[in-house]
């Protein structure tokens, strides 16, 4: 809320998605593990971590796979409704290192009474790579229904 | 040839784990909401979110994460593997309100091998379905184990 609506006929094939930036750090990845259950070591306990050959600890898959959530339902906004959401992890993400979530439409069209946008999303990290690729379709109000 | 998943392994497909009956607290949702830093109303408001079309608080589209049942036991002869978490498709239907009760129930969905950057690799998508105590299916999740 506060945010602004999108409809249907606001958006096109190519359109960006508003950018949500990302500042994950330690303490956010103890509380993602105490919200979500998930405790896997390699997410809140260094000496875990770098014994498991990993540089550090690094983000819950599931905590960006939020965040993605999160870019979709600002795009949504409050009369719009996220019906698909698919992640893919390819890279890693430590915290102290920002990530910004974008996306652009790839396709809009009706099916019965619903106006879906198809979309192309993916978490970048500072250095432009795509660590954590997807796809999500929204319902968005249309000003002529 | 498949190398692992044999024609036993892929009768594990179908394969379901016990079903869980979870109540979905506000404060719970609240919590998640803060834990992955989304400060949208509709999640952590009851008295704004009161004015949107929802009528109130829903939980986010992760918040699912958080209720969890058995994950059905997939045996596959493999020498000593490492887990991958691949990723997950989610579909959403109907949103999830304080006070819910849902049903989760997780399914072996698919089992298959294919060649990739870190050799032969075993993919295991289970599928997981959030039903809310009207019956009503709210949401899917499938999501991708990868052995290798």
């Amino acid at each position: 809320m506060g945010k602004k609506q999108f409809y249907f006929e606001d958006v096109e094939v190519g359109s960006e998605i508003p950018t949500l930036e990302k500042d994950p750090t330690t303490q956010q990845l103890v509380k993602y593990a105490g919200a979500s259950g998930d405790f896997y070591q390699i997410h809140y306990d260094k000496d875990f971590a770098l014994k498991n050959n990993l540089p550090g600890v690094i983000l819950h898959g599931a905590l960006k796979n939020a965040f993605l959530g999160q870019l979709m339902t600002d795009f949504a906004g409050d009369a719009g409704w996220l019906r698909k959401l698919s992640v893919q992890y390819r890279g890693m993400d430590q915290p102290g290192s920002k990530v910004w979530g974008k996306g652009r439409v790839v396709k809009k069209y009706v099916e019965g009474d619903q106006h879906l946008v198809d979309c192309e999303i993916w978490l970048e990290n500072a250095k432009g790579e795509k660590t954590t690729p997807g796809s999500a379709t929204v319902i968005l109000p249309s000003r002529r229904a | 040839m498949a190398k692992y998943v044999t024609d036993e392994v892929l009768k594990q497909i179908g394969k379901a784990g016990e079903a869980r009956t979870l109540d979905v607290e506000r404060g719970a949702i609240r919590r998640f909401a803060e834990a992955i830093g989304d400060p949208n109303p509709i999640f952590n408001n009851e008295g704004e979110a009161r004015n949107t079309r929802f009528g109130g608080m829903i939980a986010p589209p992760t918040f699912y994460r958080s209720l969890s049942a058995a994950i059905p036991d997939v045996k596959i002869e493999m020498p000593a593997f490492r887990g991958l978490d691949g990723g997950s498709d989610w579909e959403y239907f109907e949103p999830v309100r304080p006070g819910d009760r849902v049903t989760v129930q997780t399914k072996i969905a698919d089992i298959r091998e294919s060649e990739g950057r870190l050799g032969t690799m075993v993919i295991i998508t289970t599928e997981t379905s959030y039903t809310n105590q009207f019956g009503r299916l709210c949401a899917l999740q499938r999501s991708r184990a990868i052995r290798y």
